[in-house]
């Protein structure tokens, strides 16, 4: 019952993104994005042979390598270029000779994960004093108004927790006793899904929220409080684990458990790499996470919008983000600057879920 | 070190000539100095041509700016690594010193007694690697391993998870200011100045003679007088002080500090100092070859950078260096061995 080190790792990420999804929360606005697949990219106003520079926050983590992908497809419909440029270390020192290279460079704008949230604020200083339009995605900077810059969020609160009983519910039928398969008691991010969970849960009268356990995101804690989770209600239905830690414990408990499977239903936020086998012999039907191959696509249209001069930072300017639609500035709150939020959460499932390697 | 036996001057020379540790004729033409300079100009030529702003003032601060601390650093191991010894800890000291600075700043400290506090935590630190490995007599790469781990957590228990932030600005603009008038950043021209200290010291003391005397050969030295265990307990000291320096000038310079710090930046201090032709088995190396090391280092990783080249192969281009510098200087050596090895070898267990 142990989970590879690479995959907890990995998982950790995940979920140290999601802090700063909830760091938004604040902003108590619902998801902006006009999905509007037309097909074809709607470049107004977006001059062409612009050069971005993507700074992930190594070019190894899978997650960031789909995000560049992105980012890059966004350029190249834009008739611009992505330069990626990093380090093989998480650290800031190894992104700033990076930034140093744009700056060198006179590249357009800058879109960087940051590995550290105020040690790049000097080096993204003088990248701005140099012409340099500032954004960030998957991990946020704090560097106050000094540089100002644009946080790309990758899912709205409200939306994680509301689209996740929404998935449920469609599988279950809108009925039967439900439980949450959580992290830490204490995880603030969870707990401001669940709650909107709970919110979402009234508008379906015969789904009844019997419980909701806590697995520390720790697989063999996890899997203790699921199996005491199922012989105190032998009638569940459905659970919902909103973490990668506690989705896939649940679903290798399941898969080996085929006469529970059949009654109970499973999902929640997981990774496609852990999840994609639950997902082909049948144990798990759907489950979400954002998807960071569109993160980097919006981040670079961003990106692309704000150095042509098309968008700005001023709440409500809004920009054309090819076929992801358009996207419109959030006021800052709490901590966090001008910023966009990608919009809802990407199902995974049997159709698709072959299709990503994070 | 030599056998000199001999009475007659003449003599002593054409001795030295012939023995000299068995080194080749070429090696006594090309010193590994030269060689750097060598190199040195190669990494510009190939930058330059590469990159069309590589030579231009910008990019001076910004190679200076990021080698700075690493190459105050590499100072002291200079020294320690030519006792036949060697300090890993100097990445972590950074990082604890940082942390302590940034935290008494935190909690209202003037930010000059925090730097002094940092810098009294730099000497703590470098003591206890001294009290073990000289005083006690403990392999020295056993026990900075240890302080490596050590100082980390100590740091980590300080300030994790916070970030401080804050520092006056008018000490922090050494992160992106060059010092007045000249192109270069304030932790280089520190570094250039504590060269030119360390290579005096080294070069040109008694203290810099007993250094030598350590690495070529500890039990001959102590019988001549040298106080070996003083002298690299101070050593360890004075790693531990500058490498505090380094950890103050890394916090101004990024304006903030967090416990992880510098983390595996030894690496680049330990790589440099090899580089520069300071021989790992001790008793040979001088400064000169650090500082041309420190600006071979800093040009190559920002040219390899602005071409885009991925990091991963940058790597690949330190490690072979690394490898290159421990394996051509010690050619000599390594040659003997083999021989050595093949005189024994067609003899049978007879």
């Amino acid at each position: 019952m142990t989970i590879s080190r690479t995959a907890r790792r990995r998982a950790t990420a995940i979920l140290s993104l999601s802090v700063a999804g909830v760091m938004l929360a604040a902003c108590g606005s619902s998801s902006n994005a006009g999905s509007d697949p037309t097909g074809k990219p709607t470049a107004t106003g977006v001059k062409k042979g612009l050069t971005v520079y993507f700074i992930p926050k190594d070019t190894q983590n899978p997650y960031e390598v789909l995000a560049d992908q992105g980012g890059k497809k966004a350029l190249e419909e834009l008739g611009g270029k992505v330069v990626v440029s990093s380090g093989t270390a998480d650290t800031a020192a190894a992104q700033i000779p990076s930034i140093q290279t744009a700056i060198q460079k006179h590249a357009d704008a800058i879109v960087i994960a940051g590995n550290d949230p105020s040690a790049l604020c000097p080096s993204l200083n003088q990248a701005s004093a140099a012409g340099i339009k500032i954004v960030s995605f998957d991990s946020d900077i704090s560097c106050g108004t000094s540089p100002n810059h644009l946080f790309i969020n990758q899912a709205d609160t409200a939306d994680v927790g509301t689209s996740e009983v929404d998935l449920l519910a469609k599988q279950i039928g809108s009925t039967g006793q439900v439980a949450i398969l959580s992290a830490a008691a204490s995880a603030t991010n969870q707990n401001a899904w669940i709650g909107f969970m709970k919110k979402q849960l009234t508008k379906y009268p015969n789904m009844k929220l019997v419980s909701t356990v806590y697995g520390n995101d720790d697989p063999a804690t996890s899997l203790t409080v699921l199996q005491g989770l199922l012989s105190a209600y032998p009638n569940l239905k459905g659970i919902i684990s909103p973490t990668t830690v506690g989705i896939s414990t649940a679903a290798q408990y399941l898969s080996n458990h085929k006469d529970v499977a059949k009654k109970v239903t499973l999902t929640g936020l997981g990774l496609p790499s852990q999840m994609k086998s639950y997902v082909k012999d049948g144990t798990v039907k759907s489950f979400e996470l954002w998807n960071p191959n569109q993160l980097g696509y919006l981040a670079g249209y961003a990106a692309a919008s704000l150095a042509s001069g098309s968008a700005s930072l001023q709440t409500g300017s809004t920009f054309k983000a090819g076929t992801l639609g358009s996207y419109k500035v959030l006021a800052p709150a709490s901590g966090v600057g001008p910023s966009v939020v990608l919009g809802p959460p990407t199902v995974f499932d049997a159709s698709n879920v072959d299709k990503f390697n994070f | 070190m030599t056998p000199d036996i001999t009475t007659k001057p003449s003599e002593t020379v054409s001795y030295r000539g012939a023995d000299d540790g068995g080194q080749p004729l070429w090696r006594k033409l090309v010193r590994w100095e030269t060689a750097l300079v060598f190199v040195l100009i190669a990494v510009l030529i190939f930058g330059s041509a590469k990159e069309s702003g590589f030579l231009d003032g910008t990019n001076f601060f910004y190679i200076s700016l990021n080698m700075g601390e690493i190459a105050i650093m590499a100072l002291p191991l200079t020294l320690i690594v030519m006792t036949g010894e060697i300090d890993l800890s100097v990445a972590s000291m950074l990082g604890l010193s940082g942390t302590v600075m940034g935290s008494l700043f935190h909690d209202g400290w003037s930010v000059w007694a925090a730097m002094a506090a940092a810098l009294l935590v730099g000497a703590a630190g470098g003591a206890l690697n001294g009290l073990l490995v000289a005083k006690m007599g403990l392999p020295s790469i056993a026990v900075t391993i240890g302080t490596l781990t050590l100082f980390r957590g100590l740091a980590e228990i300080v300030l994790a998870p916070r970030t401080i932030t804050g520092f006056p600005i008018s000490l922090t603009k050494i992160g992106v200011v060059p010092v007045q008038g000249t192109k270069i950043a304030w932790s280089a021209l520190i570094f250039l100045v504590l060269a030119i200290i360390f290579g005096v010291v080294l070069h040109a003391t008694a203290l810099g003679r007993s250094i030598v005397a350590i690495g070529l050969q500890p039990e001959a030295a102590r019988f001549s007088g040298v106080r070996v265990d003083r002298i690299k307990f101070g050593l360890y000291v004075v790693s531990g002080v500058f490498c505090a320096l380094a950890g103050i000038l890394f916090t101004l310079k990024n304006s903030s500090v967090s416990y992880d710090a510098g983390t595996g930046l030894e690496l680049n201090v330990v790589a440099i100092v090899l580089l520069g032709g300071v021989s790992i088995f001790g008793g040979r190396g001088t400064v000169i070859g650090v500082v041309l090391a420190v600006v071979i280092v800093g040009c190559l990783q920002q040219a390899l950078t602005q071409m885009g080249v991925q990091p991963e192969v940058q790597n690949i281009v330190t490690g072979s260096l690394l490898l290159v510098s421990v394996l051509v200087p010690n050619s000599g050596e390594l040659v003997r061995r083999i021989r050595a090895r093949r005189r024994r070898g067609p003899v049978p267990a007879a």
